[in-house]
C-alpha cells in the first residue's frame, strides 16, 4: 500500500471535522480542541493513537479531552499483576487497558479528566503544558496551591499529587498526556492500584506511589466541566484560537477512518497482557484441606504473558506425580491467565481416574493456582 | 556516472551514484555538535551505523525496552526499530533506512546513549537509490530535511519521503509540479499528480486500492480521462500473491480441546437422530418466560431440555455413567451434573448444572444465567468445569439440523441440539399445519450402551418435550 503511509500525513481537519468554525490554519501557531463523546478508555486511547498516526500537526497543535468510566491504565512497559489488584477489577468490572506512553499506572473514573497534548516531535514541551494546567486551574481558583514538579506531576499544597504525566513519541509526532483528578473514588482507587500478587520479579517500569488527593476534596464547588472549561480557556487564549470544544465520537469510522481497528487492538489480550515483559513469579501458598495444611511452592516464569517455566512443589504423594506433570506440561506454554488455567486443569481431569478424593484435591490446587493469576 | 567529493565538518566520504548529492550549504550552519553528515555509497552492503537521534528535552540516555526486529531483519525505511523509555516517555525508533539489520547495540533494559549507534544496517544495494543522509538531528534545525537531485540539469527539492513515493510509484520528479517553496515538491504534488493520471479520487481509507497509473496520452487527454472515470483499466502483471503460511504453537484452549478429543477418540461412537415437535413447549414457554422475568431470570428453552433429560436418566441410569480406564468396571453416577456447551470468545467451554434431578426448572434456568454470565466474563471456576456426567450441546442457537457430537470423557453420551424450524407436518386428522420442528443428534459410548436403550431414552425425552405436561407426573 505505497500511498496509504503518504495519505497518513495528507488528511487535514476538514476531512476529519466537519465544522469549518476552527479558523487555525490562518495562524502560525494553530491549534483547536477537541473532547470525545465516549467514556470508553479503548475508543479514547485509540483516538490518541489515530491522531498520533494520521494527522498533520505541522502548523496546528491539537488538544483532546476524555474521561472514563472506572478503568485503570497501566504505562507501555508495565507489568499488571505489580501495579494493580489484577482480580479485583475482574470482579468489580473495572476495565484494565495499557497505553502506549510510558509512565505509570493510574486509576481513572468519571471523577477524572484527561487532557491530551498533540504536537510534532520538534514542538515536544511537557513542563509549557503543565505549566498551562497550572495557570487554569489558578485562574479558575486564584488561591488554590498547585504546582508543577520536576517530575512533571501536579502537586495541590506541596503534597498531594493531583496529575500524573506520560508521553509519547514517534517520527514525526509527539503527545504528551496527564490525568487531573478532580472527584475520582479514592477507595476504589486505593483498592485497585494496590496489587496483591506477591513474589514477582521484573524490570517492568515501577510506579512510584502518592498520596493523592481530589481538587473536590480542597473546593468542593468545582466540577470536571469547569475544569475541561477553564484549561480549554487557557489552551484557546495561548493558541490564539476560538475557544470551542468540537466532539468527537470514537466510533464513527467516516470522521475517523481505521480507529475501530485500532480500537480494537487496544483490548486484545496480546495487548493488554501479552506485552508484559518478562517477570517470574516466585511464591507459596497454604492450602487447608481437611485437616491438614499443605505449603505449596510455585515458581514460573513469564513471557509475553505466556507461561514458559513452571515448576510447582507439592508435598508428596498428594497427588497423582504423573497428574501433577501433566498440570506443569499443560500449563508450559499457556497465557498466565485464570480462565486458561481453569479450562485446561478441568480438561485434564477428564482424562484421569474419577476419584471424588482426587477430584476435590486437583480443584483445590487448581483454585490456588488461579489466585495466582 | 560522477564522482563528487564533500567535506562535511567532521569527516570527509566519497558518494558515486547515479544523482549527484549536494547539500543545501545553509543547512551546515546549524548547530554543529550532534550534526553529521555522511552519504554512503551505493556499492554492495555497505553497514551503515544508525545512531538514536535526539529525544528532546535535553535528554542524553534511554532504556530499550523492546525490539521489534532481531539481526538478520529487512526493515524499510520508516519500519518501527525499537521502542525506548525516558522518564515517563515511550519513544519509538524508527528505520532512516532500507535495509538488512546487522548488529543490535543494545539488549533489552540496557541504558543506550543518544548519538551513539543503536544498530548496524546493511543497506540494500539493490534499490538504486542513494540513501540520505544520516543525521542526527536537533530541536532547533529545521524539520525539513531535503536534498537536492540533479536529473537532467534541474535541481529538483523534495524530501527523502516524497522521492521515495515517487519512486514508489514511478513517477519521474521532474515531470511533478511542485507547489512548495522554491517550488519544492510535496507530498500533495505527488498524489495530484496521480490523481490527474488515474482521475481517480483517492479517498482518505487506509483500504484505499492503488490505480496504477494509466499510460499517458498526451494527444488525446479528454478521451484517457473519460475511460479513467469509468472502471480503470488494470495493467497486466502477473498476479503475485505475498501471503505466507504462519505456523503458531498450540496453546490454552486448544490444547484442552486437542487433549480432549484425543481420549474421546478412543470411545467407539454410535449415533442416533430424531424429529421433535416443539410446539407446545413453544407456547408454554412463551407464557412462562415474563414470569421468570419478573423473578429476575431469563429462560431460554435449555432448562426444559436439560430436566427432560434428567428425567429421562432417571429411567436409563447407564446414560449417566462412566466407563474406567480399563473398560472393567462401570460406575453410575448419582447425580445428573448436566453440562452445557458454551461458545465464548477462546473457545468451547462445558460448563453444568449440577444435581439437575432435584432441581426445579426455575433454578435450572436460573444456574444456566449464572453460568453463561461467567462464561462470557472468563470467570468460571474449577468446580463449575468439572465433574460433568452428561452433556447437551444446543448448537443450533448458530445453526444447523443433525449433528455428529463427540461424547466428553469420562461420560457416555451426548446430545446436539438442531435450530428450531417451522415445518409443514400431520397432525392426527391428516391435516396440515405448522409445527415447530427442532432436530436431535445423539451420540453414545457403544461399548456399554447400545441402540436400543439409546432410542427409548430419546423416546421419553421427546415425549417429555413434546408434551410438556406429561413432565409434571414424573417432576420429583
Amino acid at each position: 500500500m505505497v500511498l496509504q503511509s503518504s495519505l497518513k500525513h495528507c488528511l487535514h481537519l476538514s476531512c476529519i471535522l466537519r465544522t469549518p468554525k476552527v479558523g487555525f490554519r490562518s495562524t502560525a501557531t494553530g491549534g483547536f480542541i477537541i473532547q470525545s463523546t465516549s467514556n470508553d478508555v479503548y475508543q479514547n486511547l485509540a483516538v490518541e493513537d489515530w491522531i498520533h498516526d494520521n494527522m498533520n500537526l505541522e502548523n496546528q497543535q491539537v488538544l483532546f479531552l476524555w474521561r472514563n468510566s472506572p478503568t485503570v491504565v497501566i504505562g507501555r512497559h508495565q507489568n499488571p499483576w505489580q501495579e494493580c489488584n489484577v482480580r479485583l477489577l475482574r470482579q468489580k468490572n473495572i476495565k484494565l487497558a495499557r497505553r502506549r506512553s510510558g509512565g505509570g499506572t493510574v486509576y481513572h473514573d468519571l471523577g477524572n479528566i484527561n487532557l491530551t497534548f498533540f504536537t510534532t516531535r520538534k514542538k515536544y514541551e511537557r513542563m509549557e503544558n503543565l505549566k498551562l494546567v497550572v495557570r487554569a486551574l489558578k485562574a479558575l481558583r486564584p488561591q488554590l496551591d498547585v504546582h508543577v514538579t520536576d517530575r512533571y506531576d501536579i502537586l495541590l499544597d506541596r503534597h498531594y499529587k493531583i496529575s500524573g504525566t506520560a508521553a509519547k513519541l514517534g517520527r514525526t509526532a509527539a503527545y504528551h498526556h496527564c490525568t487531573l483528578l478532580c472527584n475520582a473514588d479514592k477507595l476504589v482507587l486505593s483498592s485497585a492500584l494496590k496489587s496483591p500478587y506477591k513474589g514477582i520479579k521484573s524490570n517492568a517500569t515501577p510506579s512510584v506511589p502518592a498520596s493523592v488527593k481530589n481538587l473536590f476534596d480542597k473546593d468542593p464547588s468545582l466540577t470536571c466541566e469547569m475544569l475541561l472549561d477553564a484549561i480549554a480557556e487557557e489552551y484557546s487564549t495561548q493558541h490564539q484560537i476560538d475557544h470551542h470544544i468540537t466532539l468527537i465520537n470514537p466510533a464513527d469510522e467516516t470522521v475517523l477512518p481505521g480507529i475501530n481497528n485500532k480500537t480494537k487492538e487496544l483490548q486484545t489480550w496480546e495487548w493488554v497482557y501479552g506485552k508484559t515483559p518478562k517477570f517470574s513469579v516466585s511464591t507459596c501458598f497454604n492450602m487447608v484441606y481437611k485437616d491438614s495444611v499443605l505449603d505449596v511452592k510455585v515458581n514460573m516464569e513469564v513471557k509475553n504473558g505466556r507461561i514458559e517455566i513452571c515448576n510447582i512443589d507439592l508435598p508428596r504423594q498428594w497427588l497423582p506425580p504423573e497428574l501433577c506433570s501433566e498440570l506443569v506440561k499443560s500449563l508450559t506454554g499457556s497465557k498466565f491467565c485464570p480462565n486458561e488455567t481453569t479450562t485446561l486443569a478441568a480438561t485434564l481431569l477428564r482424562v484421569c481416574p474419577q476419584d471424588a478424593e482426587l477430584q476435590s484435591r486437583w480443584n483445590l490446587l487448581c483454585e490456588n493456582m488461579v489466585t495466582l493469576m | 556516472v560522477c564522482i563528487h567529493r564533500v567535506r562535511s565538518s567532521s569527516g570527509v566520504c566519497f558518494i558515486k551514484s547515479k544523482y549527484v548529492c549536494m547539500f543545501d550549504k545553509s543547512a551546515l550552519k546549524f548547530s554543529r555538535q550532534h550534526r553529521l553528515f555522511r552519504t554512503s555509497a551505493v556499492s554492495c552492503g555497505q553497514i551503515v551505523q544508525f545512531k538514536l537521534s535526539d529525544i528532546g528535552e535535553g535528554i542524553t540516555e534511554v532504556t530499550v525496552k523492546e525490539w521489534y526486529i532481531k539481526e538478520g531483519d529487512s526493515v524499510s525505511q520508516f519500519d518501527s526499530i525499537c521502542e525506548v523509555q525516558s522518564d515517563k516517555a515511550s519513544v519509538t525508533i524508527t528505520s532512516r533506512y532500507d535495509g538488512i539489520i546487522r548488529k543490535l547495540h543494545y539488549n533489552l533494559d540496557e541504558i543506550a546513549f543518544v548519538g551513539k549507534p543503536l544498530v548496524d544496517i546493511e543497506i540494500d544495494a539493490s534499490k538504486g537509490v542513494a540513501p540520505e543522509e544520516d543525521v542526527v538531528e536537533t530541536p532547533p534545525m529545521s524539520h525539513e530535511e531535503h536534498t537536492h537531485q540533479e536529473i537532467k540539469g534541474h535541481k529538483t527539492l523534495a524530501t527523502p519521503a516524497v522521492r521515495r513515493l515517487a519512486m514508489e510509484n514511478n513517477i519521474k520528479l521532474s515531470e511533478v509540479v511542485g507547489t512548495g517553496k522554491d517550488n519544492r515538491i510535496l507530498k500533495e504534488d505527488i498524489l495530484n499528480y496521480l490523481a490527474k493520471q488515474t482521475g481517480a479520487i483517492l479517498p482518505p481509507s487506509p483500504k484505499a486500492e492503488i490505480i496504477p497509473p494509466l499510460p499517458k496520452s498526451e494527444t488525446v487527454p479528454a478521451a484517457t480521462k473519460d475511460q479513467a472515470r469509468k472502471i480503470p483499466v488494470p495493467v497486466s502483471r502477473p498476479i503475485v500473491f505475498s501471503g505466507k503460511d504462519k505456523t503458531e504453537p498450540i496453546t490454552g484452549f486448544q490444547k484442552a480441546m486437542v487433549k480432549t478429543m484425543n481420549a474421546a477418540l478412543k470411545i467407539p461412537h454410535f449415533g442416533y437422530c430424531d424429529e421433535i415437535d416443539l410446539t407446545q413447549l413453544v407456547q408454554l414457554r412463551e407464557e412462562l418466560k415474563s414470569l421468570a422475568q419478573i423473578r429476575g431470570v431469563k429462560l431460554s428453552f435449555m432448562p426444559f431440555f436439560i430436566k427432560a433429560a434428567s428425567l429421562g436418566l432417571l429411567q436409563y441410569p447407564i446414560l449417566n455413567a462412566s466407563l474406567d480406564e480399563s473398560c472393567q468396571n462401570v460406575t453410575y453416577k448419582a447425580s445428573h451434573n448436566i453440562g452445557v456447551a458454551m461458545d465464548t470468545e477462546q473457545g468451547l467451554i462445558v460448563p453444568n448444572v449440577k444435581n439437575v434431578q432435584v432441581c426445579s426448572v426455575f433454578e435450572i434456568a436460573s444456574e444456566l444465567n449464572r453460568l453463561q454470565s461467567l462464561g462470557s466474563a472468563g470467570q468460571l471456576g474449577t468446580s463449575d468445569l468439572s465433574g460433568g456426567t452428561f452433556t447437551l450441546s444446543n448448537i443450533g442457537t448458530i445453526g444447523g439440523t443433525y449433528a455428529k457430537p463427540v461424547i466428553l470423557p469420562p461420560e457416555v453420551a451426548i446430545g446436539a441440539l438442531g435450530k428450531i424450524q417451522i415445518l409443514p407436518r400431520f397432525n392426527g386428522k391428516g391435516e396440515v399445519f405448522k409445527a415447530q420442528i427442532m432436530n436431535v443428534s445423539w451420540s453414545a459410548d457403544h461399548r456399554i450402551i447400545d441402540g436400543a436403550t439409546m432410542a427409548r431414552f430419546s423416546n421419553l425425552w421427546k415425549s417429555y418435550l413434546e408434551n410438556p405436561a406429561s413432565m409434571l407426573l414424573d417432576l420429583k
